[in-house]
C-alpha cells in the first residue's frame, strides 16, 4: 500500500503556508488602497493607450462622460458597461472609483481563479470518472483510485467557495457587479434595465442556494462513491454493490450535466451580467475536462514511478495522452465556435466581451490558443510520443497552463480590467491551492487499496494493450 | 525464366497461424506472403513486418492542404479583389483570418484523407480490374495460408509446418 511520504506532506503544507501568507498579504495591500492611491495608478498609465483600450466599456463611457459630463444618463452605449453605470454618476471621482474597486477586487480575483479551477478540475475528474463506470470502460479501472484520490480535492475545495459565497453574498467584495445594491432599485442612481430584467434568475439568495445545491450534489457523490467503491473491494455479493455504483453514476452524470451549466453560468457567465453566450457551459466543461484528465495523467505518471501503481502499463498513459489530445482539440473547437460567431455577426452587446479580452488581454488569450491548441497538437500527435511520460508531463504543463490562463481571461477583465497583472496574489492563491490539492489527494490514496479488487473489469484493465505501442521493457516478441 | 517452388500452408485458426508464423520465424526461414480473411491482430509484429509510414505521409499532406487553404484565400479574398462584404476587414489576411478557417480546416483534412487514401492504393497496388492475386479463393472465407519459398528443402519444411498443425501443404510452381 502507498504511503504518503513525510517529504511530500511537509512539502504540501509548506505551499499551503506560503500560500496563505501571500493572500493575506494580498488582501491586506488590497484593503490599503484608497481612491487617492487609484488615481495615481491612473496618472502612472499613458491614458490614452494603456488605459483607454484597457476597457471597451470604459472607452464608451469615457467618450459618454467628456461629451456630456452626465456620465450616469448614457442610455445607449453606458448601458454595456454595468460598473460605469453604476458608479458613473459621481462626476470626477468616477473613473478613479473605478479603477478603485478594479484595484480592491485583485486579491479576490487571483483566489477567486485559482479556486475555480481547481474545484472545476476536481470536480471533472470526478465527472471522467463517473463517464468511465458508466462506460463499463475496461481500460481505466487501474486508475479509478488515482481518479478517486483525486476527488478527495472535492471537499477543502467546496468549503472555501461556501466561504467564497458566503462573503460575496456579504458584500465583503465587488466581484459580481449585479450584486451591486440597488441595481434592481428603479429609484436608485444604481438601476440598471438590463441587469433588472435578469433579476428572476441573477439574484442574491437565487444565487446563494444554486451555489451550495450545486456543491452539496456533487459532494454527495463523491462521498457515495468513494464510499461504495471500496465497498466494492470486499462486498463479493453478484456485483449488487458494483450495480448500485454504476447506478448512482448514471444519476450523477445527469445531474452534472445540467449543474455544471449553470454553475458556468453562475460562477463565470454572471461576472459580465450583460453578455450572454448558448455554449458557454460547453466551453467551461471542455477546458477543466481537458485539464482534468492532464491531472489525472500527472497524478498516474507520479504515482507509478514511485511503484504505487504496479498494473499501470505504458498503454495506459498512452490512452490519457491520447484524451488529453482529443479534448484539447474539443476545447479549441469550442473556443473557436465561441469566438467565430461572435466576431463574425459583431453584435455590439456580444462582441464588447471579447473586444475587452482583446484590447487588454492580448498576449494570454492569444497565448492560451498556442498553449491549448497548437503545442499539444504537434507534441501529442506522434502515438510513441503519447506512451512517453516525459514528453505527456512537458505538454501537461503546458496544457495547464493554457487552462489556468483560460479561467484567468474569463474571470479577470469583469472584475479587475486592464488593472490586472500575473504577481504575488496570483501565484500564492495558486501555491495554497496546489498545497491543499497535494496533501489531501496523496493522503486519500495512502488510505484505500491502489487495486479495486471488485471491479469486474479489473483483469481486461490490467492486461490493456493499445497494439501499436511497445512497452517499456518489452520487445516485440512479447506482443500478443 | 526459371520456376521457383513455394510452399502453401494452410491453416483454419488465426491462433495457430500465429504460432506457425513464430515458429517458422524462429527456424529463420523466410516467409514470402500470408493470406488471411481478415485482420489478424499481431500478425505484423509476429512477421516482424516494418511499422507504417502512412500516418506520417497524412500529416505531410495536411500541411498541404492547409498551405493550399492558405494561399486560395489570401489570393482570393485579399490580393485580387478585396470587396467589403458586409463589413468584413480586408486589409490583411489576418484581419479576416477567423472567416477562413473552416476553409482551412476541411481543406487540410480533406487533403489528409484523400491523398493518404490514394497512396495507400498506389502502395498497395489495388485498383479497378485489377487480377486478384489469392493464391486460393478459400483464404478469403476461412482459411489462413502461409507462403515460403522452397530451396531445396522441402521435406524440412514440410516437417516444420506439419508441427505446426497445418491443415493442408501444397507444393507449389511459381512463375
Amino acid at each position: 500500500m502507498y504511503q504518503f511520504s513525510g517529504k511530500l506532506k511537509i512539502f504540501s503544507l509548506a505551499l499551503i503556508v506560503l500560500g496563505a501568507l501571500g493572500i493575506a498579504f494580498s488582501f491586506y495591500s488590497g484593503s490599503q488602497m484608497t481612491v487617492e492611491s487609484a488615481k495615481e495608478i491612473i496618472a502612472n498609465q499613458s491614458h490614452g493607450n494603456t488605459h483607454g483600450t484597457s476597457h471597451d466599456k470604459v472607452v464608451k463611457s469615457h467618450s459618454a462622460t467628456k461629451e456630456h459630463d452626465t456620465s450616469g444618463s448614457h442610455a445607449g452605449t453606458g448601458n454595456i458597461d454595468k460598473e460605469m453605470s453604476a458608479h458613473g454618476a459621481h462626476g470626477d471621482d468616477s473613473h478613479a472609483e473605478h479603477v478603485l474597486h478594479q484595484l480592491q477586487n485583485r486579491p479576490w480575483s487571483a483566489f477567486y481563479v485559482a479556486l475555480f479551477f481547481f474545484l472545476g478540475t476536481t470536480l471533472l475528474v470526478l465527472a471522467f470518472y463517473a463517464a468511465q463506470r458508466v462506460a463499463q470502460s475496461g481500460w481505466s479501472i487501474v486508475l479509478f483510485r488515482v481518479m478517486e484520490a483525486i476527488t478527495a480535492n472535492l471537499v477543502p475545495v467546496s468549503i472555501l467557495m461556501l466561504v467564497f459565497i458566503g462573503l460575496t453574498v456579504g458584500h465583503y467584495n465587488h466581484m459580481f457587479s449585479w450584486m451591486t445594491p440597488g441595481t434592481f432599485d428603479p429609484t436608485s442612481e444604481n438601476y440598471d434595465a438590463i441587469v433588472d430584467g435578469k433579476s428572476w434568475w441573477m439574484n442574491v439568495p437565487g444565487w446563494a442556494i444554486r451555489s451550495v445545491v450545486y456543491l452539496l450534489l456533487w459532494n454527495l457523490y463523491r462521498w457515495f462513491i468513494r464510499r461504495n467503491s471500496i465497498a466494492e473491494d470486499t462486498a463479493n455479493d453478484g456485483f449488487k454493490t458494483y450495480k448500485k455504483n454504476y447506478n448512482a453514476s448514471v444519476i450523477f452524470l445527469f445531474i452534472f450535466m445540467i449543474t455544471e451549466s449553470m454553475m458556468s453560468w453562475d460562477w463565470i457567465m454572471g461576472l459580465d451580467p450583460h453578455w450572454f453566450s448558448t455554449l458557454f457551459g460547453w466551453y467551461v466543461l471542455a477546458t477543466l475536462l481537458v485539464s482534468a484528465l492532464t491531472i489525472i495523467a500527472f497524478v498516474t505518471i507520479y504515482l507509478r514511478s514511485k511503484g504505487a501503481l504496479p498494473k499501470v502499463n505504458d498503454s495506459h498513459i498512452h490512452d490519457l495522452a491520447k484524451f488529453m489530445f482529443g479534448f484539447s482539440v474539443f476545447w479549441t473547437y469550442l473556443w473557436f465556435a465561441q469566438f467565430m460567431l461572435i466576431w463574425y455577426a459583431d453584435i455590439p452587446e456580444e462582441t464588447t466581451y471579447f473586444l475587452a479580452r482583446f484590447n487588454e488581454y492580448k498576449l494570454p488569450f492569444l497565448g492560451m490558443v498556442v498553449m491549448n491548441f497548437v503545442f499539444p497538437v504537434l507534441l501529442l500527435l506522434n502515438s510513441d510520443f503519447k506512451s512517453v511520460p516525459w514528453f505527456v508531463i512537458i505538454g501537461g504543463i503546458v496544457i495547464l497552463g493554457g487552462h489556468y490562463v483560460d479561467v484567468f481571461i474569463m474571470v479577470m477583465p469583469a472584475t479587475v480590467g486592464g488593472q490586472w497583472f500575473f504577481g504575488i496574489p496570483e501565484i500564492s492563491a495558486l501555491l495554497f491551492f496546489l498545497g491543499i490539492f497535494i496533501y489531501t489527494v496523496f493522503s486519500a490514496f495512502a488510505k484505500a487499496n491502489a487495486v479495486p479488487l471488485g471491479n469486474p473489469f479489473l483483469q481486461e484493465s490490467e492486461h490493456f494493450h493499445y497494439y501499436n505501442i511497445e512497452h517499456k521493457g518489452e520487445g516485440s516478441a512479447d506482443h500478443h | 525464366m526459371e520456376l521457383s517452388k513455394v510452399i502453401h500452408a494452410f491453416y483454419t485458426d488465426d491462433e495457430v497461424l500465429l504460432d506457425a508464423v513464430k515458429a517458422v520465424k524462429a527456424k529463420h526461414h523466410h516467409i514470402e506472403e500470408v493470406f488471411c480473411p481478415f485482420p489478424v491482430h499481431g500478425l505484423d509484429k509476429a512477421m516482424g513486418l516494418a511499422p507504417t509510414r502512412l500516418a506520417i505521409t497524412a500529416f505531410l499532406y495536411g500541411i498541404t492542404g492547409l498551405s493550399v487553404a492558405i494561399w486560395l484565400t489570401n489570393y482570393i479574398m485579399i490580393n485580387d479583389w478585396p470587396q467589403d462584404i458586409g463589413g468584413k476587414p480586408n486589409f490583411t489576411w489576418w484581419a479576416n483570418m477567423p472567416a477562413f478557417v473552416p476553409i482551412m480546416f476541411e481543406l487540410t483534412v480533406f487533403f489528409a484523407a484523400h491523398l493518404m487514401v490514394i497512396t495507400f492504393y498506389m502502395r498497395s497496388r489495388i485498383w479497378p480490374f485489377k487480377e486478384a492475386e489469392n493464391p486460393d479463393p478459400r483464404t478469403t472465407d476461412d482459411h489462413f495460408l502461409m507462403e515460403i519459398p522452397v530451396h531445396n528443402n522441402e521435406a524440412e519444411l514440410t516437417e516444420l509446418l506439419t508441427n505446426t498443425g497445418a491443415v493442408e501443404i501444397n507444393i507449389v510452381d511459381k512463375h
